[in-house]
Order: structure tokens, then C-alpha cells, then sequence
């Protein structure tokens, strides 16, 4: 890696010049790590430190108020109210139920269009490429805005096309609310997801599809015994990228939360957060939520990795 | 300049050309053919109705909006639109657009250079704990930003830095996947060669990095920009946690304040949507004009 190998001949003779050549690189390794290494520090390894440490405490405020309070250690109290609070554990419940939905749909609509994009009969591929990943250029705030306007009587004219019909529809009830949601998230991760699977398609050898195609098979069980296995790997990539992202659902149903009562201020874990912290101030339960769904994304990441991982060596 | 290439697989934008495999869907080709056609239509359809709605309903007032047909351009107010967008509450929406462009361009512009600067570090020098470091490099791309947010708010409010600039630029220069990325781009775009090169000429190592690799390092500098700028401009749950002066707020934030407002004050509701689609504009051309570059991030990103 470094320049031991690469030595050419003529540097050999310079050994001086070289023991401070490797000082100036390390002194020029530390110069450029050491914004980067300020940053960790300070955006990452203290926030995470100082959330577990209020987790483990919490203000005492029974003197009434004298002094402030005082902060007692009462060790994992926080994580057991956390856990037996039926509202967060419904988060995670809706989290469940909200991947059970998108999850398959963004996959096999995502992968449906790489396979047919890759397949050569699509007419336009550059631009059909564009618009279809257009949403994902739109903030996510602004793409709730979108859908959330197109799901309001009275503004949508999906709702007045349906009315004209005589069908009437409501996108934000008990029971549509959440595919609705679904429908905001596949719309902004459609076109992206796509463009996965269709690099991945486009990397496949040519040659095992020209010996599938010779052996007889048609384009669709091509497509779904040749290509699909190969690229198995992004497709496991793309289903647990989708879940970790899941986990992190605020926006779209934040912005729910003021149209439909339907969506309760503590809808996903990452609501519960917000509400235990800023609506009752209790940061010692917000710090002991956040540290549950940080330790459940890491050990959800793990397994992607563990997983792409072992995908690289049987590569 | 010299031409590199790449190891990462890079898409031109021009893809690669047709290539029809064999036989195609089924027996018959033409239906086969209309048929996956249109399919793909109907994709981008779906994918390109709701903004085009947004367009067509900027040009609506908020009477218009909610009464008549979407298509009828009878009631076109998208100049007084514009000007009510923002003269609103003291021109506060011009003021969240500095903010988001303050936010993402300067803040995806330092962050890139830190992050670049530190994957180089990786990729060409050794030193103790080295993959030790990295090593946290990589559980920092695991750990998702929003679930940072809030720890961030507490370290925050305790050092007294909440609801200032600060408070939300800080924390978005941090991109480990910019590093992960830039260690990845750095062994493919610089050769070690270059640099032996560069040391036999008696030049230092920082200067070697600023006056050649970083040159060298251009399109994979892009890469990291167009990620974070993307990342910083869609970021809303931090500065919800951070900010409660309205001047500080960037636009993903005053919209959101606005679409609450229009629950109460419906007048509101037109500048929700054309406040919308100006906040949608920069990263549109960001992206239509970088395109190659991104391509490039994505299946990077995805060969990981």
C-alpha cells in the first residue's frame, strides 16, 4: 500500500531522505485524519456516550424544584419503562407492519423494471431512466407534501376523479393511512433501487445469459432463473438497506400527524423519541429510546454487512 | 489533466447500447415488446404525475387549489404566487433558502474536502490502529443520522450551542460513507506510482496531495459532494430537534412550520406548494448536470 514495494532502484541509496520521507508521512497521515477524527469524536463517540450515561441517571425533581434537582443514578429503570410502554412497542409494531408492506413491493416493482430496462426491448431507456429516478432528487419532506396534498379531500384531484366515478376514497383512515405512507416511500425509492439492480444487471457476463438463451430459454425464465439468482446479492443489499431505513420513518408520518388523527404523535420509535424529549421532557426515557433503536439498527447493519461479506468471498 | 479511470463501474450517461437478448418475452415479439412498454410507462407515469401536479398547482391560488379544475389555466396566479411566497411573514422563505443553501452547499463543500482528505489518509499511508479507526469509519455508516439527532441535542443544549447556525452545521460535515467512499475512489484513481513520482521530485506529501492526488481525486470529489449535498438538503429531523428561531431554519423545516400553519390559515396552502417546488429546483439540476457522477456513487455505494 504504502511505498515500500514501489521503491524504484534509485532510492535505494537515499536511506536518509527516506526515514524522514516516512516521518512527513506519517505527519501527513495526521494532518488530513485529524479534521475527520474531530468530527467523530464530537458528532458521534461523545452524543452516543452522553445519551447512555443520561439513559442510566435521571433528574430528581421531588425537593420542588429547589437547586434544579438532582441526578440520581437509577440504572436500566429508564430502559424497562421504555420497553413495557406499550406506545413504543406499538412503533415498532407499525414498523413491522409498514416493512411488510413496502418491503416485497419496492423489491419486485424495482427489480421488474431493472430486469425489463436490461431486457433491450424498452424504448427510450436514457429518459425512462430519468424520470422514474426524478422522485428520489425530491426532499423527503416535500415528497409528504406532495402525496399528502394528493391524499386531502378537496385539493387531490385523484380524490375528485374517483368522486366523479361515484367511488369514494379516503387515503387517510385507519386502514389506509399506513399504505399510504408506503406509497410515498415506494414513489421516492422506486427509481433508485432500479438504477441497482440495473447496474447490477448490466455488470452480469454476457456470456451465461447467451448460454441460457442458446439452451432455450425464453426471456422471462431468463430474466427469473439466470439474472435474478446472480444479482441475489443486491436484492438482499436492497430489502436490508430498506428495513434499516424503515426504522427511521419520521418525516412523512410527522408531517401525517397533522392532517390525520390516525397517526398518534408516537407512530414510530423515531416519534416516540421526539415526544419523550420535547413534549415531556423526559430525556432520560428519549436517551433510553434512542439507545434501544440505535442498538437495533446496529445489529441489523451487522447482519448487511456479515451478509455482503460472505457475499464477497463466495464472489 | 491526466485520464484516469476508474475501478468502480461507471455508467456514461450514454449506457451501453441496445442489445436485445436473444428471444425476447414470449412467443409473439411485438405484444411481448408493447407489453413491457407498457409496464415502463406506467412507471414513470406513477413517478412523474405528483410532480407534475406540483408544478400545475403552483400556478393556482388558494381558491383555485381547492375549487376548480387542476388543468384549467383560467386562474393563472403563479407570478403573484411567487410574490406572496415571499414577502410572507417578512420574507422568511428567501431567508430559509440562504439557510438550505448555507446548510448544504458550504457544509457538503467542507464536509466532501474532510472526508476525501481523510479516505486518502487511509487508502495511501500506514499508521498504528489504522484499521482500528476505519473500523469506526464503517460503524458510523451503519448508524443512520436521525438516530443521532437527539444525543447530538442533548450534548448541544448542555454546551449551550442549541438553536444556533452551528448546531445543525456541525454535525452534517460528519459523512462516513464519504470516507468509506473516498478510501475506495482514492485506490482507484491515484496511482502509488504518482506519488513515488511526486517524492523522487522532492515535493512534500501535503503538497503532492493539494497540488496533484486532490486533481487526480476531481470526479470522486464530486461523488461525496452530490451525496451529502443531497443528505444535508433533506435533512429535517435534526434541525427540528435544534432550531426554534425561525431564522435559522432551512426549508425543509419552514415548509413543514407552513404546511401547519395552512391546517388553521388555508392562505397558506399555495405558497406550501410553490415554496415546495422552488425547494426542489437546486437538486434537480444538481443532479441532471452531475449525472455521471452520481451513477458512479450509487453502484460504488452498492458493490460494498
Amino acid at each position: 500500500m504504502s511505498s515500500k514495494g514501489a521503491a524504484p532502484p534509485s532510492a535505494a541509496a537515499a536511506d536518509p531522505p527516506r526515514r524522514t520521507g516516512r516521518r512527513q508521512q506519517r505527519v501527513a497521515a495526521a494532518v488530513l485524519l485529524t479534521p475527520f477524527t474531530a468530527l467523530l469524536v464530537a458528532v458521534f463517540l461523545v452524543p452516543v456516550g452522553y445519551a447512555v450515561y443520561l439513559s442510566l441517571f435521571s433528574e430528581d425533581h421531588e425537593g420542588l424544584g429547589f437547586g434544579g434537582g438532582r441526578t440520581v443514578f437509577t440504572g436500566l429503570r429508564s430502559y424497562l419503562s421504555v420497553l413495557q410502554d406499550p406506545s413504543f412497542l406499538s412503533g415498532f409494531g407499525t414498523i413491522a407492519l409498514y416493512c411488510v408492506i413496502f418491503v416485497p413491493l419496492v423489491v419486485i416493482s424495482a427489480l421488474a423494471l431493472g430486469l425489463l430496462l436490461d431486457s433491450g426491448l424498452i424504448r427510450l431507456r436514457r429518459t425512462v431512466q430519468m424520470l422514474v429516478y426524478l422522485p428520489h432528487a425530491v426532499p423527503g419532506i416535500i415528497a409528504a407534501v406532495i402525496w399528502l396534498y394528493l391524499y386531502t379531500p378537496g385539493l387531490s384531484p385523484v380524490i375528485k376523479l374517483f368522486a366523479q366515478a361515484d367511488i369514494t376514497i379516503d387515503f387517510l383512515g385507519l386502514h389506509t393511512v399506513l399504505p399510504s405512507i408506503v406509497n410515498i416511500a415506494l414513489w421516492s425509492g422506486l427509481g433508485y433501487n432500479m438504477i441497482i439492480f440495473y447496474a447490477a444487471l448490466q455488470a452480469l457476463p454476457r456470456e451465461v445469459i447467451e448460454a441460457a438463451t442458446i439452451d432455450g430459454a425464453g426471456g422471462i425464465r431468463t430474466a427469473l432463473q439466470v439474472k435474478v439468482p446472480i444479482i441475489r446479492g443486491s436484492v438482499v443489499m436492497v430489502c436490508m438497506f430498506s428495513l434499516i431505513g424503515a426504522l427511521q420513518l419520521f418525516t412523512e408520518p410527522m408531517l401525517m400527524n397533522q392532517a390525520t388523527p390516525m397517526v398518534n404523535s408516537r407512530f414510530t420509535p423515531n416519534m416516540y423519541i421526539y415526544d419523550a424529549a420535547f413534549r415531556r421532557n423526559n430525556y432520560g426515557l428519549a436517551s433510553a429510546a434512542s439507545v434501544i433503536l440505535l442498538i437495533v439498527t446496529c445489529v441489523l447493519s451487522y447482519a448487511v454487512t456479515r451478509w455482503s461479506g460472505r457475499r464477497e468471498r463466495r464472489a | 489533466m491526466t485520464t484516469t479511470t476508474p475501478t468502480t463501474p461507471v455508467n456514461t450517461p450514454q449506457g451501453p447500447p441496445a442489445r436485445p437478448l436473444g428471444k425476447p418475452f414470449g412467443r409473439s415479439k411485438l405484444t411481448s415488446r408493447g407489453i413491457a412498454n407498457a409496464v415502463v410507462l406506467i412507471a414513470a407515469l406513477y413517478t412523474m404525475l405528483p410532480a407534475l401536479w406540483l408544478v400545475l398547482a403552483s400556478t393556482k391560488n388558494a381558491d383555485a387549489l381547492f375549487g376548480s379544475d387542476i388543468l384549467s389555466f383560467g386562474d393563472f396566479s403563479f407570478g403573484r404566487n411567487l410574490s406572496d411566497l415571499f414577502s410572507m411573514d417578512g420574507g422568511l422563505y428567501g431567508e430559509w433558502y440562504v439557510n438550505s443553501l448555507l446548510y448544504a452547499v458550504v457544509g457538503a463543500l467542507v464536509g466532501s474536502l474532510i472526508s476525501v482528505a481523510a479516505g486518502y489518509a487511509f487508502d495511501k499511508y500506514e499508521f498504528r490502529h489504522k484499521e482500528k479507526l476505519f473500523g469506526l469509519v464503517l460503524t458510523g455508516v451503519m448508524v443512520p443520522p436521525t438516530v443521532l439527532a437527539l444525543p447530538l441535542y442533548l450534548v448541544a443544549s448542555n454546551i449551550g450551542m442549541v438553536n444556533t447556525f452551528w448546531s445543525v452545521f456541525i454535525p452534517v460535515l460528519f459523512n462516513p460513507f464519504g470516507v468509506y467512499l473516498a478510501r475506495l475512489l482514492s485506490s482507484g484513481y491515484v496511482p502509488n506510482e504518482v506519488l513515488e513520482a511526486s517524492r523522487v521530485d522532492g515535493a512534500g506529501e501535503l503538497q503532492t496531495y493539494v497540488r496533484v492526488s486532490l486533481r487526480m481525486l476531481g470526479p470522486g470529489f464530486v461523488t461525496v459532494f452530490l451525496f451529502q449535498l443531497t443528505a444535508i438538503w433533506n435533512n429535517f429531523f435534526l434541525p427540528m430537534v435544534m432550531l426554534s428561531d425561525q431564522h435559522l431554519y432551512p426549508l425543509s423545516l419552514g415548509l413543514y412550520t407552513w404546511n401547519s400553519a395552512a391546517t388553521v390559515s388555508p392562505e397558506y396552502y399555495p405558497l406550501v406548494v410553490i415554496g415546495s417546488l422552488l425547494a426542489v429546483v437546486p437538486l434537480i439540476v444538481a443532479f441532471v448536470m452531475l449525472q455521471r457522477y452520481w451513477k458512479s456513487g450509487l453502484t460504488a455505494g452498492s458493490v460494498k
